[in-house]
């Protein structure tokens, strides 16, 4: 008798907690169409008005564990987006795109483009309170660049032949061979010299906030740093980014105001958020795509691969997720780089062309399609979305698809590391250089994840590296674009918004270009 | 227990099987046929509130939610029956052997089931998904793992209590064998005890299932299920606070509806 009354309580409370949540400001008949969905997509949310104020704690909530504190080896966009805050390289981008001095003061770069002079900020002081020295610098570029151990870090640095101390306050960088992007990759994080082999060091950069305590799963602190370079900022004493598992937690932690900012909300879960929060929309810098094992059948056949690329209606996941305020992708290039970009949305078009889909399918030899396994890390909310919507429009071309949901780490070690999938739906953050999504298609790059190979797209990539001025790289890289969107290397979707949802007692966030969260410039207002 | 004068059917037992009788029926129909399909998305029609078209509304892929009640209903009701089954045949079996032998085997089953006790069931249910993997038979198996311990108990405890009966001695003098004087002497014997828990266990595994499917382990997307429509719902519960309460009253009904029947049975016998 107990016990079935207790189950009857049980079912009497899941109900409640369910109804409880729309009679909580008694609007719970609001239609979807008020007022509050328009305001996320006007990019010109007013700020709240009122005094600057120092001081105070503010909670982030990030979607995923970080993969490191190690600002070098660091990897996914997830853990750059908040080292961003706690280590800066010599440049920096700002939220216009540009790139501007930080650790270095200023910059000259020769006239052939193979020497890179930088000047030391004056009195530029690590978190501990040691002045950033030549020998730092060096000991950092050197550590990315592969010349301490012969592993470059990042990729991109490999060009880099020597970094010369010219005098206290100069470095001279010197690289093999002029590359018009290579100055973002100075935004590698500048760590005091020997810290990135010493297991006991502190961590300490010279950002804005200096790091305090990191839990795996749960969060990491980080606070203010008093001596920043920047007169006036930050303005917080303390920012707390807080993983949250999933969309979920997060909308009720953002209602129960336990979570001051968010992003990544698709247009739908903005639209439910109170007028506690105002909605900051931006173009983000992540590609999103169901990404394709060019190593694993029957995907390895190119026109199977096509086939899903007609199947896909991009613009319905676009109408769904984000109410048509996103773009959609064909390619491995963020459209913002506008000279570089080359539209090729018309391949495959951008509704479903089931015909043609089926046409492919049968020429492959699978008239009846094949069970396709997507993988989908399941922190992120719009990749499950956009995988509900793939897995029933793949169904339309006789495609069986089933989601296989996975804990990010696992995501991150199997698929993206391992590469054991069939497909994936994931997004790659991009930065301010046209090469940085790109380059991970080559045969042999180590980011190349889906397997892909084709010896022209090699061939043109290698070409390309030795133009030495960015107007002549702009055609070899719509090339590769074409080579990629041809082969169907991945079946590219979209280049969402990020939906930020950003307490009113807060004011000052900015949205950046790439894919970081600047806490800086975020304040309370008074 | 003395026969209650109102006879066979009371109003229990009627408002009971009126409101199982729908829940199962269309559990069942929605395996055939649904007025939509589950899975098919309009962006037109997304987050329409009930009317005659969509009785219960339509959720973000703009997917017909009365469909997708009926099919997830169907899915919760039988993973729940299977789990009962499951759970229910091995717990008479172990509560046999262990309640009428008794002896090492008594004590080492029982220590077992203690220890099964010992673990919050949902916790014990994750974990047994995290080593099987996701998917609808390994929350049958989990589930029924998770249950077999209160059934063992009971079976067992009628058991203990019926194997001194003078009339279980006298067919053992005569010569009966083991297995028929438990399964066909004891065994009949013990049901109404068994009845009931069966139908506790019931609803017991109906929310379990649902609470499995709401913490994303259960049945996965795009399959329907009642637990995860609740989840996928708690983000919208001001723009379409109908999607959180179909499938919640849902889970309401069901649950109500098996225990008022439960509740008739015990009362007309």
């Amino acid at each position: 008798m107990k016990k079935r009354r207790f189950s009857l309580l049980l079912a009497a409370l899941l109900t409640m907690a369910v109804l409880g949540g729309c009679g909580s400001d008694g609007t719970g008949e609001s239609s979807g169409n008020n007022s509050s969905t328009s305001t996320v997509v006007d990019n010109e949310v007013q700020e709240p008005q009122g005094e600057k104020t120092y001081g105070g704690t503010v909670v982030v909530g990030i979607q995923q564990d970080i993969d490191g504190l190690d600002p070098h080896k660091a990897n996914s966009a997830g853990t750059k987006e908040i080292l961003f805050n706690i280590f800066e390289g010599l440049v920096k981008p700002d939220e216009n795109g540009n790139l501007i001095g930080a650790v270095a003061s200023d910059y000259t770069i020769s006239e052939d483009g193979l020497v890179y002079t930088f000047t030391l900020r004056e009195g530029i002081k690590f978190h501990n309170g040691n002045l950033v020295t030549c020998e730092d610098v060096k000991y950092s570029l050197e550590r990315v660049s592969g010349l301490l151990d012969g592993v470059p870090l990042m990729a991109t640095m490999k060009a880099v032949q020597s970094v010369d101390i010219l005098d206290e306050k100069t470095v001279q960088v010197t690289i093999g061979e002029a590359n018009p992007e290579l100055l973002y990759s100075f935004t590698a994080a500048i760590i005091p010299a020997g810290s990135g082999e010493d297991e006991n060091a502190e961590l300490v950069g010279t950002g804005p906030f200096c790091f305090v305590s990191y839990t795996p799963l749960e969060s990491i602190v980080v606070k203010k740093n008093p001596d920043y370079w920047q007169a006036g900022l930050p303005y917080l004493d303390q920012v707390n980014f807080k993983i949250v598992a999933s969309a979920e937690t997060a909308m009720m932690e953002l209602k129960g105001g336990s979570i001051d900012i968010y992003p990544y909300l698709t247009e739908s879960q903005a639209a439910e958020l109170s007028s506690d929060f105002r909605m900051v929309s931006a173009s983000s810098a992540v590609l999103q795509a169901l990404f394709l094992n060019n190593a694993e059948k029957p995907l390895d056949d190119v026109r199977v691969r096509q086939a899903i690329c007609y199947a896909l209606d991009g613009d319905m996941i676009n109408e769904f997720l984000y109410g048509g305020n996103s773009v959609l992708a064909s390619s491995a290039m963020l459209p913002a780089l506008k000279s570089f970009y080359v539209d090729l949305n018309d391949t495959y078009g951008t509704s479903a062309n089931v015909e043609k889909a089926k046409e492919l399918l049968a020429q492959a030899g699978y008239p009846d399609g094949f069970a396709l396994e997507i993988t989908i890390p399941s922190n992120y909310e719009v990749h499950m979305q956009t995988g509900e919507i793939v897995v029933e429009q793949l169904k339309n071309v006789g495609i069986t698809a089933t989601i296989n949901p996975v804990e990010w780490e696992t995501w991150y070690s199997e698929v993206y590391k391992g590469r054991k999938y069939q497909a994936t739906i994931s997004g790659l953050a991009g930065d301010l250089t046209p090469g940085y999504i790109i380059n991970r298609f080559q045969t042999e790059s180590g980011k190349n994840f889906v397997n892909f190979s084709n010896a022209e797209f090699d061939r043109i990539y290698q070409e390309l590296q030795a133009i030495p001025d960015l107007k002549g790289r702009e055609e070899p890289y719509k090339q590769l674009q074409k080579i990629l969107n041809r082969e169907a290397a991945s079946a590219f979707i979209q280049v969402a918004p990020t939906n930020t949802a950003v307490s009113n007692k807060l004011a000052g966030y900015r949205c950046y270009p790439v894919y970081v969260q600047d806490m800086s410039t975020v304040y309370f207002v008074k | 227990m003395k026969k209650k004068s109102n006879g066979k059917w009371n109003q229990y037992l009627i408002a009971g099987l009126i409101m199982t009788g729908l829940a199962v029926l269309l559990g069942i129909i929605g395996f055939f046929w649904t007025p939509y399909s589950t899975t098919a998305m309009s962006a037109t029609e997304k987050f329409m509130a009930p009317s005659w078209k969509h009785w219960f509304g339509t959720d973000n892929f703009g997917r017909d939610i009365f469909s997708r009640v009926m099919k997830g209903m169907g899915t919760t009701i039988v993973i729940a029956a299977f789990v009962v089954l499951f759970s229910g045949i091995i717990g008479i079996l172990l509560g046999a052997v262990t309640g009428y032998f008794g002896g090492i085997l008594d004590e080492i089953v029982m220590r077992i089931t203690d220890a099964v006790n010992g673990f919050p069931s949902i916790l014990l249910a994750l974990v047994m998904i995290s080593l099987l993997g996701k998917g609808r038979q390994n929350v049958i198996l989990a589930l029924g793992i998770v249950f077999v311990p209160s059934y063992v108990r009971i079976v067992r405890g009628e058991f203990i209590r019926l194997r001194d009966a003078d009339y279980i001695s006298r067919a053992r003098l005569m010569g009966v064998g083991k297995l028929r004087i438990l399964f066909v002497h004891i065994l009949p014997n013990i049901f109404s005890v068994f009845w009931v828990s069966v139908m506790i266990g019931f609803n017991n595994a109906i929310l379990a299932e649902s609470g499995m499917s709401y913490l994303g382990i259960g049945v996965q997307p795009p399959d329907a299920s009642l637990g995860k429509m609740l989840s996928d719902a708690q983000s919208y519960l001001q723009t379409a606070p109908w999607y959180a309460l179909a499938p919640g009253l849902t889970i309401v009904w069901i649950v109500l509806g098996f225990s008022l029947f439960s509740e008739g049975i015990r009362r007309r016998t």
